[in-house]
């Protein structure tokens, strides 16, 4: 629309075969339009890798390297055979949020899908990368991989030290909680390789004399023992693993040096969970614009831009809840028409528009994008621009399943009462806090048999599941001494969902 | 901004190590599904990888989760029906409102975790342990068969051996022996005839003499040759004794009425841990399959273990058979000589005095091993009676009961377990 029309512009080969003169020409000319649509990112290094090596980029999930653990293996092996009988195809890339920003292209791609994957990855999830707040915040894309490497290598210095099967049970038990190893409040702070390696040190020693500290068993003075007697931790812990690393009485420093390394990779994560909707809606529209763009200018053919609709068209397809392949709502399909509809709401606002967002309506498109983008995450996006009449297009409806009902029941539906409750239902179905056991530490027996007591609080009633006991193993290997998880129940009272070690004769209350 | 990194050529087993960790952790649940899938394999296929099924709730990584139940609210797409306040029956079989991804869309079941595994690490785990009687005895035996090597060179031989190169460089070095004083002497003279002409009156008499020792020297160096018989030398080869590579395994089984199928496959089942066996350890291993009731046949494998006879039970024949085989086509200063027999036990009462001697006095005599299997509940005939007699005599031949599919495999592992002691 913006962009002047080129006449008689000579079209980029449309292959089918890609040669590395020919990416170069098409990067150089998606980087154009990407920087006239102000898309800021991180250098991109494009590497292009076999299907093989794309099942090695899946297994060690995503990262150009990891530490070592059989459970990269087994997932190595899983995909390997799914990938073979047929059962999955492959990503079309793999991209890393690391400065510069690593993106895998599969040689197997045609040109068209290659251009596809530098559009949407190395310019849509780049920029992403870059400028949303939460990726911003919490990580940071310049140390990612010197880390990944200090970890490796201190993993492996570990296991010669301490044999494979002891790093391994650590592991392990880390792995198990490293969904519950990430601060959902607190910032990081950033860190680079070479402090990291300064700090581990004189961390280990501090740590160890801290713990120490903790647990003296030495007679003090009176003043002191009033202190201890005091709750600990005086406020409940959310990250568990943060816990274990800095309290952890019998953990001795290298073990305490990986829990760090599996919290570190997991809270490294944690934006890309919080962000799905919206990175992928934000590379769909990108991949969609600059490809479209590219096709207005006259530099790809009908053949290209034929193929790529294809492709497109597949990637944002949103099945109905009674389709056969349907499993959920596709994230690429919900962020892509959510970003489309922004700058539809700019660009030509109708009276609903005008009356549910006075803000955006009529705005600049672009500015409003980038804000968009730049300051929300998959939660509050939905809950700021999820639009009336994308709820209609989406047909989008309620059902509620409460659990002293006999009946599930539709309570809303796109229509005017329903438009803010099924907005508001939407994104709480993208809050990770909701959607996550919430398990936090809430007392040690400091003066006591030091057993550890772990509360869970749940949402909306729903109990607590996995297999419990072999869970609490794991935080008991952590620990060291006695674990328990309860739950508060109505009356106020606390039931004990599990102990380790196991004892007999547990009193259960119902 | 970008740049272009063709990664391609860089190694692709980067999991290696850890498919390799994965391997070892699971290592006896795996061994367990190896000593499964014996029974499925071709007994000669020593090709294919092996496909491993282990109880992927063993593997399983644990977290904690929200379970089921409690109060949900779920946004579905393409409402085609409803309107709010309508009611429908909750789905069956654990359809929660919000069980995302719970139903696995592969089509398979999730009970069981598999891969597969190459023939390498599947022999490996199925011979784990496990090592072939007897054998440094054969490879001492064996000093029958040669093979001819270079063995550097000779002053005789015929032509068609001679080493060029060899023989100029000594041509070439004798020459320079032979003419290296003269040659010396001949620049001196040289030199003295050059003065002598220089000079403003040349001795016609001493230049003459100076001349003929010139020419004398020239001469003597012209007769030494360019290539001498001395010089020539010839490739000398060598015979070596090689130890043979080669062995064959000999499977008897009685097909008689009283073998039904299950038995048939547990003595199936039985060789093909044989045969993968002896595979890892000789080049070349063939195998002859007889069958016999009171007849033996050589027959090929399908024939082998799934052709139905009956009649009556005379094992003698069958040994009688392989020992033909054997002086016909197995001379046993070339062949390493394995058999296994299998049998219910059944024989003609007479007929096993005759068995027990024919192998006492022959077949043990070549063979590497001879293992004997019976496969049955009942208690043991005249054939296990005599046959016990030779565990005695020969330390060759070994003989165990096996009751049912699961004793195959630890029996199998007790006859070629890892002698400490030798």
């Amino acid at each position: 629309m913006t962009a002047k029309k080129k006449q008689k512009a000579q079209p980029l080969s449309d292959g089918p075969e890609w040669t590395f003169e020919l990416l170069e020409a098409y990067q150089n000319e998606i980087k154009r339009v990407a920087e006239y649509y102000r898309l800021d990112t991180y250098p991109n290094q494009i590497e292009i890798i076999t299907s093989e090596q794309m099942l090695d980029a899946y297994s060690s999930v995503g990262m150009p390297l990891n530490y070592n653990h059989w459970s990269f293996g087994k997932k190595f092996i899983e995909s390997e055979q799914n990938y073979k009988r047929g059962f999955m195809g492959l990503a079309y890339e793999i991209v890393i949020n690391s400065d510069p920003c690593i993106s895998y292209l599969m040689e197997e791609n045609t040109i068209t899908m290659q251009a596809l994957v530098i559009a949407h990855a190395c310019y849509g999830h780049n920029s992403f990368f870059k400028n949303n707040y939460l990726f911003k915040t919490w990580t940071d894309a310049g140390s990612i991989i010197d880390y990944l490497l200090f970890a490796r290598n201190y993993i492996e210095q570990c296991e010669q030290k301490y044999g494979v099967e002891e790093v391994e049970e650590i592991l392990d038990s880390c792995h198990a909680l490293m969904n519950l190893g990430v601060d959902r409040y607190k910032r990081p702070q950033k860190i680079s390789m070479f402090e990291e390696q300064k700090r581990q040190t004189e961390r280990a020693e501090y740590l160890q004399s801290q713990v120490n500290q903790l647990w003296r068993t030495i007679p003090q003075k009176a003043a002191e023992t009033k202190i201890k007697s005091s709750k600990f931790p005086t406020e409940p812990q959310e990250n568990l693993l943060y816990f274990f690393e800095k309290n952890a009485p019998l953990l001795a420093p290298w073990q305490r040096e990986i829990v760090r390394i599996v919290r570190k990779v997991s809270q490294y994560f944690y934006p890309q969970k919080q962000t799905q909707v919206m990175n992928e809606g934000w590379a769909s529209y990108w991949h969609y614009t600059i490809l479209n763009h590219l096709f207005d200018e006259g530099l790809v053919t009908e053949r290209f831009i034929l193929e790529f609709l294809h492709s497109h068209t597949a990637v944002v397809y949103q099945p109905e809840y009674n389709h056969p392949g349907f499993s959920g709502i596709n994230p690429y399909a919900i962020g892509f028409a959510m970003f489309k509809d922004i700058r539809r709401i700019c660009e030509a606002p109708d009276e609903e528009d005008k009356l549910w967002f006075p803000d955006i309506a009529g705005s600049n498109w672009l500015d409003t994008m980038h804000y968009a983008m730049e300051n929300f995450k998959d939660e509050s996006f939905i809950a700021q621009f999820l639009s009336p009449r994308l709820m209609r297009e989406f047909k989008l409806f309620n059902l509620q399943d409460y659990e002293d009902n006999k009946m599930l029941e539709v309570t809303a539906i796109h229509n005017e009462q329903g438009y803010r409750n099924i907005r508001q239902k939407l994104a709480s179905q993208y809050n990770l806090s909701f959607l996550e056991p919430n398990i936090q530490v809430i007392n040690v027996d400091v003066n006591g048999d030091r057993s550890l007591t772990l509360e869970y609080t749940p949402h909306n009633h729903i109990p607590l599941s996995g297999n419990l006991d072999e869970m609490m193993r794991h935080v008991y290997r952590l620990w060291g001494f006695d674990v328990k998880l309860v739950q508060q129940q109505i009356g106020g009272k606390y039931i004990e969902l599990a102990h380790c070690p196991v004892v007999e004769n547990t009193i259960k209350d119902n | 901004m970008a740049h272009f990194i063709d990664r391609r050529l860089n190694g692709k087993n980067k999991s290696a190590v850890n498919r390799q960790r994965f391997l070892r952790r699971y290592k006896s649940q795996i061994k367990k599904a190896v000593a499964e899938s014996i029974s499925k394999r071709s007994v000669t296929d020593t090709e294919s990888s092996e496909n491993i099924s282990i109880p992927s709730r063993d593997i399983k990584e644990p977290i904690f989760h929200q379970g089921k139940g409690g109060n949900r609210d779920r946004i579905l797409p393409g409402n085609d029906q409803f309107i709010p306040g309508d009611k429908i029956k909750r789905p069956e079989g654990g359809g929660q409102g919000s069980g995302d991804g719970d139903a696995s869309d592969s089509g398979e079941g999730q009970d069981e975790f598999s891969f597969s595994i190459s023939m390498e690490e599947y022999l490996n785990l199925l011979f784990d342990d496990l090592e072939l009687p007897n054998l440094q005895k054969t490879e001492q035996k064996q000093e029958v068969e040669f093979e001819t090597v270079r063995s550097g060179y000779k002053s005789e031989g015929i032509p068609s051996s001679i080493d060029i190169v060899r023989s100029l460089r000594g041509a070439q070095g004798r020459r320079i022996a032979l003419t290296a004083s003269k040659k010396k002497k001949l620049k001196e003279l040289q030199k003295q005839l050059a003065e002598l002409m220089l000079s403003a009156t040349p001795d016609p008499r001493i230049k003459a003499q100076l001349e003929e020792q010139i020419e004398d020297l020239e001469r003597r160096i012209k007769k030494v040759p360019f290539i001498d018989t001395f010089d020539l030398r010839y490739r000398n080869f060598e015979k070596r004794p090689k130890p043979s590579s080669k062995a064959v395994m000999f499977c008897l089984m009685d097909v008689s009425g009283s073998m039904d199928q299950s038995t048939k496959d547990i003595a199936k089942r039985f060789y093909i841990l044989l045969y993968q066996f002896l595979s890892r350890s000789y080049k070349n291993t063939e195998v002859v399959f007889i069958r016999h009731h009171t007849q033996a046949k050589e027959v090929d494998e399908q024939e082998f273990f799934y052709s139905q006879e009956t009649g009556g039970t005379i094992v003698s024949s069958a040994l009688y058979l392989m020992d033909e085989i054997v002086q016909q086509r197995y001379p046993a200063n070339q062949w390493n000589i394995y058999a296994a027999q299998a049998s219910d036990g059944d024989n003609w009462a007479d007929d096993s005095p005759k068995c027990s001697k024919l192998l006492n006095d022959k077949i043990l005599n070549y063979s590497r091993y001879f293992s004997y299997i019976e496969i049955t509940n009942r208690s043991h005939q005249t054939l296990w009676q005599e046959y016990q007699g030779l565990t005695e005599r020969h330390d060759n031949f070994a003989m165990q009961n096996i009751k049912q599919a699961s004793d195959i495999y630890p029996i199998f592992r007790e006859f070629f377990k890892k002698q400490t002691s030798s």
